[in-house]
């Protein structure tokens, strides 16, 4: 039987010295974080490699490590839908996004939206997007941090999500960018060798064939679990699932924010390929968990301990390496959701201080101490409410918040700024309207879907029988966005073009 | 000098959207597979151990990273020193 949730001596040690470490590092930085640019941007001086771990941190959720290990040890194949589409995004922000987000803007990627445009509307619908994304994807990350700690540590709820709130609030207020982003690259190494290390250990049991293991999985619970299951019941579910999770990543604020932290952009393209590559390596290997669980701890004993498959990882730690490797990788499954809980507040905190209290309240012509403060405030602020969400939301199913938060920045932040960096005729108008229908019909698509209308508010039929709504809303921002802009031109913004390209692809001039 | 800019503008766009066809070509291929032939996705492989979905699934795991290493040797080797002599241009001397 497991000794999961029982106290674990090494998960209390491994994790208070994570939290002594970042806390040491945060204070480090706070001596360095004394401007705005330093608070959201680190300064720019963050190197390709240490930018690329950061935003294999920022991005590898124990959504990723724990969700995913957990649904292939569950359903085999269908695990590896998500793990696939959570990777594919990586390539469009390369090719379309990295370098161009780098030389236009400077601490979010509506800087780069609003850039030839008039800034209030833009800056105003760009600031309810980014905050919707943040927040669903901060309640899930709250929700699962306070059910994971109970679940392994056997600490109260309440008091996991006291914790993480308390804790992140330090990292982002006192250290700003620079010690977000060590925690994220600490995080990010420890991530990777906690579940390398579990993987090799699977391994060695099939002779270090991962055929061997797949093998014995297809005796173990049949060939059903090679081959796709309810995952995709119908295609068009698939298809749009696929569209929010590719488009999705390419419009996380939390991650395009980390493109300014480097010092051009060519660093920004390197670091992207430091960060696909982490993060492919990783959803390889945590296939090899998702499956070794299933052989090796077997899939009743999984379901026993948690319906959702989520401690499958946990689980197999501790029939592979005893409790000693099940405290250290509980450890490392909390670290994961205290970094990427600071990333989003820092998200957060930059489009109210940036967006919306510099650009929109005050023009543009907000004085450095101001807005640093404003920020700071934002911070507190942010956490207490995320801190609440997660009380709010204790017991309820939160996980399809996760993929709420991916379809909003699919559908209005990703058309958006696509279309504001390549077509000239692109306006205001067109940019608020793109990211409000993106926001709103995705909001309300998952409402009156089975997730939420009969999952959540218990209804006994579904308004729309769809579960993902991309294929819908990341089109209606397209067709909107086009079409507003088209009807009525704006004339700045064409003028503004010319300018706009000469900055995004040769940088910013010399002062 | 505006014309080599939109020139250059031009092309790397081509090259970007050539790449994102071929990734959404290969990932939306992947999930019309596994949506319409659920049979073939899961049909058993090398010895009945694998099936072809999962060696596909892993393959385009690999492809990602693998795109953006040609994108990324393209940008070295034409794209920088382009710029660098556009900006050179615009700027003057560093």
């Amino acid at each position: 039987m497991t000794s999961l949730g029982e106290p674990n001596v090494i998960a209390i040690v491994s994790f208070i010295g994570f939290v002594l470490i970042t806390l040491g590092i945060t204070y480090w930085a706070a001596r360095r974080t004394r401007t705005s640019a330093e608070f959201f941007a680190a300064g720019g001086s963050v190197s390709a490699a240490q930018n690329g771990f950061a935003l294999a941190g920022d991005y590898m959720s124990a959504a990723s490590f724990l969700g995913i290990a957990g649904l292939v040890s569950k359903d085999g194949f269908d695990g590896l839908i998500y793990s696939i589409g959570f990777l594919v995004g990586w390539p469009l922000i390369t090719f379309l996004i990295a370098e161009p987000l780098r030389n236009l803007g400077t601490y979010t990627f509506v800087d780069v939206v609003a850039f030839r445009l008039r800034q209030r509307p833009v800056r105003i619908a760009a600031a309810i997007s980014t905050l919707t994304v943040v927040s669903f994807y901060l309640i899930a990350q709250m929700v699962g941090a306070g059910g994971l700690v109970h679940l392994m540590f056997g600490l109260p709820y309440e008091l996991a999500v006291v914790v993480v709130g308390v804790v992140m609030l330090i990292y982002v207020l006192f250290g700003g960018m620079i010690a977000t982003t060590w925690v994220q690259i600490i995080k990010a190494g420890l991530l990777l060798l906690g579940a390398t290390l579990l993987a090799v250990l699977v391994l060695a049991q099939f002779n270090f064939n991962p055929l061997a293991l797949f093998g014995e999985a297809v005796k173990h619970d049949g060939a059903a679990v090679m081959a796709p299951g309810k995952l995709v019941a119908n295609p068009l579910e698939a298809i749009s699932l696929g569209l929010a999770l590719m488009l999705g990543t390419a419009g996380l604020p939390h991650i395009l924010m980390r493109f300014y932290t480097v010092k051009d952009a060519k660093t920004a393209r390197r670091s992207v390929a430091y960060a696909t590559s982490l993060i492919g390596f990783f959803y390889l290997v945590t296939f090899v968990l998702g499956f070794g669980a299933m052989v090796l701890v077997g899939r009743k004993t999984i379901i026993a301990v948690d319906k959702g498959g989520n401690m499958a990882a946990p689980l197999l730690a501790e029939v592979l390496g005893g409790t000693g490797f099940l405290g250290f990788i509980s450890a490392v499954a909390f670290a994961t959701i205290l970094a990427v809980v600071a990333g989003l507040t820092l998200s957060g905190a930059a489009a109210l201080a940036h967006d919306l209290w510099g650009h929109v309240l005050r023009d543009g012509k907000v004085e450095e101490r101001e807005q640093l403060r404003v920020a700071k405030i934002a911070t507190i602020g942010l956490a207490v409410v995320a801190i609440g969400l997660g009380l709010l939301f204790k017991g309820q199913n939160v996980a399809f918040m996760v993929g709420l938060a991916f379809s909003i920045a699919a559908s209005a932040n990703f058309p958006a700024l696509l279309m504001s960096m390549t077509w000239s005729r692109f306006t205001s108008l067109g940019a608020m309207t793109s990211m409000l229908t993106g926001t709103i019909v995705s909001l309300v698509l998952i409402l009156l879907s089975p997730t939420v209308w009969v999952d959540l508010f218990k209804n006994a039929e579904p308004i729309i029988s769809l579960k993902n709504p991309g294929i819908f809303s990341v089109p209606a921002a397209f067709i909107v966005g086009i079409a507003v802009s088209l009807l009525k031109p704006e004339p700045a913004s064409v003028q503004g073009f010319r300018a706009a390209q000469d900055r995004m692809h040769l940088g910013p001039r010399p002062r | 000098m505006d014309e080599d800019v939109e020139k250059l503008v031009a092309r790397r766009w081509r090259v970007g959207s050539v790449l994102t066809a071929v990734m959404v070509t290969a990932y939306f291929g992947f999930i019309l597979l596994v949506a319409y032939d659920k049979d073939t996705t899961g049909a058993l492989i090398a010895g009945d151990r694998v099936s072809i979905g999962i060696v596909l699934g892993a393959a385009l795991i690999v492809l990602a990273p693998i795109l953006i290493a040609i994108y990324a040797r393209w940008a070295n080797r034409s794209y920088d020193p382009q710029v660098e002599a556009l900006r050179k241009k615009r700027d003057g001397a560093p």
